[in-house]
């Protein structure tokens, strides 16, 4: 506060702060971000490492003899104190090496994981991309198709379906569309298998049922929040007071409510990303999608520690980044918020 | 009481109830009338419906029907047990953080943040790589995901309560911290807590189920219903019920449970409208 010279004009010194608490807003907001991923980082480490059981005897299973395990241990250096596997690990996936699975040494061969994850990201990329393309024009018609109804039998109709489905896990919504659209009409098939290094892009209609289930699974969720948002815009006093002065509905609807809406709308699209990743990895199951999700249950399933930690990470990694890019889009889309008073 | 129970009013509440009790009187009196054994196949592995299995039999040939009144059980108790963990955590946590203000609040908030940052599938998964496949697991892992967001709720409800006249009281008269907790704030903050409940159960519903789909959580030969849709759905062709039949009633059951929880909401907003206005 006391560093700004007493005569400058006072026009200057509020943009110069403004300026400065924005730049400081940026940096704190992404030192949060990485601090949060280097304990989520510490998290996944400690979750399958410091456990009973290490990498090495759960995935050769029950089966192997206790020299077998001993020297897969050795060969992946489990013999090493925890510390310093783990800053390894973290320095490794820092200059862009993800290491090598655990599967891979138990077979005998050096298998590095970012060969086995680089098509299936891309995979899970393109799913997630499609969701989001359709998930945020349709959440914003219907939130504010319901807000601006409020009370009225279309908002009940949104609001309540909406409620029915946001309760539905997307593995049972996935199930019933399988029913429907392949054991009933005949119409999509049941799984949506890509023979390697194929892109899901060459195949629409392996497409439809998974994109489907998101929306369904995603879309109930965010369409209330922007409904709540918008119907909270609309009781502000500029509103009334733009409603008082006469201006008509629908432009006070979509000059003033939509566009002081969107914020929040943006913010809950990042808050949504959790929900939306974690459905990804269901419904690539479900439907045997060859995506990130999937690898990642079929590491956990053969024990893969290696795979699984590095697929955690990565995936906290996009989660925190996405929400980095929504707050400060939402900075730069509230004025008021950029004063850092607000 | 009556205040507590108007929820069941609303044409949701009537409907969420309708359809809870219907799952549960599944869950808890279907075994009673399961026609054949869980175990043992009654014929060829996914024939259709018949006289002897209505909803035929499923990929080892055992009756559909029987394993799906069996099922149901596990949902309830899994899902119970990791949400009463969850809230026993949490509303010690919520209740230290929100009244004495002390480092427990920030070490809460940091971790709440720590753990929403990234899906809480995404933890079940890594920590069942690290611990096996239990129950155990399962139920700790679903009631540690969801300790902190509960204690935040818990949190701000006891903030909200802490500064009114009769907690004041209650510390000019001397009583111990513990005994302020218990009988001061904690029947304050009975409102928000039951509007929760509702939802983090059907959280942890969706959270054990979606685990057990993967194989992740209960093993086989277990009749539970989220494992029947994951090991029936090669034969969806033909015996469709098989899916069908578990999975509408895990439907019906998050849909009745998310009903009941959003009417409560509503009435309790009412509630707080209508003190509003009298005062």
């Amino acid at each position: 506060m006391g560093d700004v010279p007493a005569l400058d004009p006072p026009v200057v010194r509020s943009s110069q702060r403004r300026r400065r608490t924005l730049l400081w807003f940026v940096v704190i907001r992404i030192l949060v971000g990485l601090a949060t991923l280097l304990v989520v980082s510490m998290l996944v480490f400690a979750a399958t490492e410091v456990l009973p059981g290490d990498a090495a005897s759960a995935v050769l299973g029950r089966s192997a003899t206790p020299e077998q395990v001993d020297q897969l241990r050795a060969q992946m250096g489990l013999d090493r104190p925890a510390a310093q596997r783990y800053a390894e690990w973290l320095g490794g996936l820092l200059t862009g090496d993800l290491g090598d699975s655990a599967s891979g040494f138990a077979s005998g061969a050096e298998v590095p994981i970012s060969g086995l994850i680089r098509d299936k990201l891309a995979n899970s990329l393109i799913l997630a991309l499609i969701v989001t393309v359709f998930m945020i024009p349709i959440s914003l018609g219907l939130g504010v198709a319901a807000a601006t109804r409020a009370g009225r039998p279309a908002d009940h109709a949104i609001t309540t379906s909406s409620l029915t489905v946001v309760s539905l896990p997307e593995f049972v919504i996935g199930s019933l569309l399988i029913i429907v659209f392949f054991t009933w009409l005949s119409l999509l098939p049941p799984v949506s298998l890509l023979a390697p290094g194929e892109s899901a892009l060459g195949h629409p209609r392996l497409l439809v049922l998974p994109v489907l289930t998101l929306l369904a699974a995603t879309l109930a969720g965010s369409t209330r929040m922007v409904r709540a948002g918008v119907i909270e815009t609309m009781r502000s006093d500029y509103v009334r007071m733009a409603e008082l002065n006469g201006l008509p509905h629908r432009r006070v609807v979509r000059r003033y409510a939509l566009r002081n809406a969107l914020a929040p709308a943006v913010q809950i699209f990042g808050q949504n990303i959790q929900y939306l990743v974690g459905g990804i990895i269901v419904v690539e199951y479900l439907f045997s999608y060859p995506g990130i999700g999937k690898e990642l249950v079929d590491a956990v399933a053969i024990r893969d520690v290696r795979e699984v930690q590095t697929i955690a990470i990565l995936i906290a990694a996009f989660c925190i980044f996405i929400n980095i890019v929504t707050d400060l889009l939402v900075v730069f889309l509230v004025p008021k918020l950029r004063t850092g008073n607000a | 009481m009556r205040e507590r129970l108007r929820f069941a009013r609303s044409g949701t509440g009537k409907a969420g109830l309708v359809l809870l009790a219907l799952v549960v009187g599944v869950a808890v009196f279907g075994p009673l009338f399961a026609p054949h054994a869980l175990d043992e196949p009654i014929g060829l592995p996914f024939s259709g419906p018949s006289s002897a299995a209505p909803l035929g039999t499923d990929e080892l040939g055992r009756d559909v029907l029987s394993r799906v009144l069996w099922g149901g059980r596990s949902v309830f108790v899994l899902a119970g047990i990791a949400t009463a963990l969850a809230y026993a955590g949490g509303l010690l946590v919520g209740l230290l953080a929100g009244y004495t203000r002390s480092l427990v609040d920030p070490i809460l908030m940091r971790s709440a943040d720590v753990l929403l940052s990234f899906p809480a599938l995404l933890f079940l998964l890594v920590l069942v790589t690290g611990a096996g496949t239990s129950n155990a697991t399962l139920v700790i892992g679903v009631a540690v995901i969801q300790m902190p967001q509960v204690a935040r709720i818990i949190r701000s409800a006891t903030l909200a309560q802490s500064t009114r006249g009769f907690v004041e009281a209650a510390v000019a008269r001397g009583e111990s911290t513990a005994a302020i907790l218990r009988r001061e704030l904690l029947p304050n903050i009975i409102g928000p807590i039951s509007a929760d409940l509702g939802l983090r159960f059907t959280y942890s519903i969706i959270l054990v189920a979606s685990l057990n789909f993967f194989g992740l959580g209960l093993q086989p030969p277990s009749a539970d219903w989220a494992l029947m849709i994951s090991e029936n759905r090669s034969g969806l062709t033909l015996n469709a019920w098989a899916v069908l039949a578990p999975a509408v009633l895990i439907a019906l059951l998050t849909i009745g449970v998310n009903l009941i929880g959003d009417a409560i909401a509503r009435s309790q907003e009412q509630s707080v409208l209508t003190v509003g206005r009298r005062s």
